[in-house]
């Protein structure tokens, strides 16, 4: 019965899910307002939209986890009933692997595995959790170094995703026929995105289903066979992938792209570089004005070397009203967020040492500095005194953004600090980014994605800890920054 | 305007200090009731003297746990001890040292907050069992220094101490200026944000730029300052320095902060319910002893309002 007829097809007879008209209002915000959509065997949907457009709260309603307030979600059962409710829609085989990492650090990976999958008691259950672990890693991500024994706090960021993601696909009490990946790619380097992308195809191929939610448009072309675009809480468009072209849907997200990503001539801002202002041990430096990138393949050292960084030019009480650095945290949970504290304390906690007056906060003034940056780069809420956690990660991200450039800090540290930011609100931090190296600040910016290395005006691409090719100029490119980033090779200028 | 007011009274339930007054008020009639209000003036006196002396080392308490989990400063009934014992030997129950003594009583709260946060920084102690193990050393110190004696009190500092300005009792004055003062630094000061933001995520808020050990050392330094305080007073009230004189604080400290509506997980604190948590900790004793219950029967009850309270209080829209 779940026969995929072939890659494309968008109308097998019998879909696995089917929303109708589903609508989830959270008071006044209509986070979904009346989605229709089927999922079927053989199918992998691209769900793609900017951030707040829906995509999580639909994800959410499909895997059962949110009862819609209006409309409908039925399933198709294995044996050919009809179901409804988080119940029936595991029994359904709908597997969700979320954004925002979901693991426990204190953890083993075995012992994750077991939170997820509830069939997995009784003695000897390690082996059984440990043959389906072993086994879906090996055959996503073939090569990886995950032990199922380790815990998880001693993996990196994205091993954790790959265990998510290979737990996402195990066996289980019911095979998973459904697997909604939330943006997996984000915290991935490129190597291990492709491998997952692989993966994705093959599971089609077999007959499963994915929804495929990612920024990365170009993943998005690569895996799905059908888009949907979501914009304030509705899909307003749905057709065979290959019908959309990438402008196509850039414009159906409803941003103005404002410019290509390539639309900087590499080194046209060099003849404004000032004098060098930082160096480490290590060998980063950056001059007055420059946009430094660091990059490599993830959990090579790049964020560690940027913590160190920070922490040696920051903490003492003289560097409070003038620091020297500003940090961006990429994982915003760990490094940035204040989760009990409103959009605006979040927003002013670095430049806040500044608006004091004998130690009081001059309260108006931080009012100011918070609603400049509100309409600056676009924070989506009606009140910043709402809290930091009502907002959606990307505009969560962009507080973040704003807390570090609002200070007057010289040097600016970003780690990776565009995860889960949808296309639109990337090209405006890049914008504000190229502004601010105008304006003579200097950024160490490390990033997981290519295409936002190579708008840096150098590079430092990390291998094992530690610096194995400097480049600049024309030499800033894919090839350059894979070849360093695999093997030693020459330092190149 | 009236359905403003109105809207702020049916707010009133969801503060998270508001429990605690509602019983404070609910444990004073009911010992007022039992006398038909005969020594009703008498006990708020009472209530409000002693509970000055708990609120007092609870606002130190409750900036310590504000820092978040594993934070709590064990050492404050020693501290107060040290501080009182020789406050009280220094001054030798002479008039032109009062001044001089309270220096001295100071100056013990910065050196036991300093040596505590120490032990913390250097030898990366917890601070559970650095506190502790360091109130060991003042208590030891306490009692080596005056060996058992009870050392009186300047008469002025007694008379100051147990009177009152205007019906007002003094030392409520006191506690009153110091919760005043800790307000002001909580909402409205840098370091009260500083304190918030170390209490929810220390290493976002070093990330931020917070210099996040000082406003370690300077919370754990306060809050040592401000038991040797109570310490000087509490001896000076009580007609002298006794050993055991901070033992029932430790408890008292924290249950007021817990009590009072702050959060035990750190980051989120209010200043009003420190005052609430300190008259209820007084009036529900004092209620019971009225009713003649036995000191058993008056243990289990104080425990059991106690978890009463706190769960009245999380229960109502403390979810953040």
């Amino acid at each position: 019965m779940q026969q995929a007829t072939g890659a494309g097809v968008s109308a097998p007879d019998a879909p696995l899910v089917a929303l109708t008209d589903a609508r989830v209002h959270f008071g006044a915000v209509r986070a979904l307002d009346g989605v229709s959509l089927t999922i079927s065997p053989g199918e992998c949907l691209g769900l793609i939209g900017h951030n707040g457009a829906g995509k999580s709260t639909a994800v959410n309603v499909i895997n059962g986890g949110l009862t819609p307030t209006g409309g409908q979600v039925r399933y198709l059962l294995a044996d050919g009933r009809d179901g409804s409710g988080l119940a029936d829609a595991q029994a359904c085989g709908i597997r969700s692997v979320f954004q925002e990492l979901s693991l426990c650090p204190n953890l083993t990976v075995l012992e994750s595995l077991r939170v997820i999958h509830r069939d997995l008691t009784g003695i000897g259950w390690r082996k059984v959790a440990q043959g389906r672990i072993a086994k879906a890693l090996a055959e996503i991500f073939p090569g990886h170094q995950i032990e199922p024994g380790m815990t998880v706090g001693e993996l990196t960021l994205a091993e954790r995703q790959m265990v998510e993601i290979a737990a996402g696909f195990s066996d289980g009490r019911m095979p998973a026929r459904l697997v909604i990946l939330d943006e997996p790619t984000s915290s991935l380097d490129a190597a291990i995105a492709r491998q997952l992308l692989s993966h994705i195809n093959t599971f089609c191929a077999k007959g499963g289903a994915v929804i495929f939610i990612s920024h990365m448009l170009g993943e998005v072309f690569d895996v799905a066979t059908r888009i949907d675009v979501m914009k304030d809480g509705r899909i307003i468009a749905s057709k065979p992938t290959s019908e959309f072209t990438q402008q196509g849907l850039i414009d159906a997200m409803g941003h103005v792209a404002a410019e290509k990503s390539a639309a900087r001539a590499p080194g046209s801002a060099k003849t404004e570089l000032g004098e060098e202002i930082l160096k480490t041990p290590e060998g980063l430096s950056a001059r007055k004005g420059e946009i430094v990138g660091l990059a490599g393949l993830a959990g090579h050292g790049q964020a560690e070397a940027l913590a160190r960084f920070y922490m040696s030019r920051s903490g003492k009480l003289g560097q409070v009203k003038q620091p020297e650095v500003a940090f961006v945290a990429g994982d915003r949970g760990r490094d940035g967020v204040m989760p009990i504290w409103s959009i605006l304390r979040n927003l002013t906690l670095t430049h806040l040492p500044s608006l004091t007056n004998r130690g009081l906060v001059d309260r108006d003034g931080e009012r100011r500095l918070a609603a400049d940056w509100r309409s600056r780069i676009g924070i989506r809420t009606d009140n910043m005194d709402n809290l930091i956690l009502s907002l959606s990660g990307g505009n969560q991200q962009k507080v973040l953004f704003a807390r570090a450039l609002a200070s007057s800090a010289p040097i600016v540290v970003m780690d990776d600090p565009m995860r889960g930011v949808d296309v639109g609100t990337k090209q405006e931090a890049y914008q504000l980014i190229r502004n601010e190296a105008a304006g003579g600040r200097s950024f160490l910016w490390y990033s997981t994605e290519t295409e936002e290395v190579c708008q840096c005006d150098r590079v430092f691409v990390f291998r094992n800890g530690r610096i194995s090719a400097e480049l600049t100029g024309d030499n800033i490119n894919e090839e350059n920054i894979l070849a360093a980033s695999f093997e030693m090779q020459g330092v190149g200028t | 305007m009236d359905k403003s007011f109105v809207l702020k009274l049916t707010d009133l339930p969801r503060r998270p200090w508001f429990w605690a007054f509602a019983a404070s008020v609910l444990a004073f009639g009911a010992t007022t009731y039992l006398t038909d209000g005969r020594g009703g003036a008498g006990l708020l006196s009472a209530a409000l003297t002693f509970a000055a002396f708990s609120a007092i080392v609870g606002l130190g308490q409750m900036f310590v746990i504000t820092l978040g989990p594993g934070n709590v400063d064990l050492s404050i009934p020693a501290t107060m001890t040290l501080a009182a014992t020789l406050a009280l030997k220094f001054m030798h129950g002479e008039t032109a040292l009062v001044l001089p003594g309270l220096g001295v009583a100071l100056l013990v709260g910065l050196g036991a907050g300093g040596f505590n946060y120490a032990l913390i920084r250097l030898l990366r102690i917890p601070p559970i069992i650095a506190t502790l193990s360091a109130s060991f050393l003042y208590q030891s110190l306490a009692i080596w220094s005056n060996r058992g004696l009870r050392i009186k009190p300047p008469e002025v500092l007694a008379d100051f101490t147990t009177g009152s300005f205007f019906g007002i009792p003094n030392m409520t004055l006191i506690g009153l200026l110091i919760a005043v003062l800790s307000w002001i630094v909580l909402e409205r000061s840098i370091f009260g944000r500083w304190v918030s933001a170390f209490g929810q995520n220390t290493r976002a808020a070093r990330l931020s730029g917070v210099p996040v050990e000082v406003v370690r050392a300077v919370t754990y330094i306060s809050s040592a300052v401000l038991a040797s305080l109570t310490g000087y007073f509490l001896a000076s009230f009580s007609g002298g320095a006794a050993l055991n004189m901070g033992a029932e604080y430790l408890l008292i400290s924290i249950a007021v902060v817990v009590i009072g509506g702050s959060s035990i997980a750190g980051g989120n604190s209010n200043v009003p319910g420190i005052w609430g948590g300190a008259l209820l900790m007084f009036l529900i004793v004092s209620m019971l002893n009225s009713y003649g219950l036995g000191a058993g029967v008056r243990l289990i009850m104080t425990g059991t309002i106690i978890i009463g309270i706190v769960a009245a209080a999380s229960g109502k829209g403390r979810a953040v």
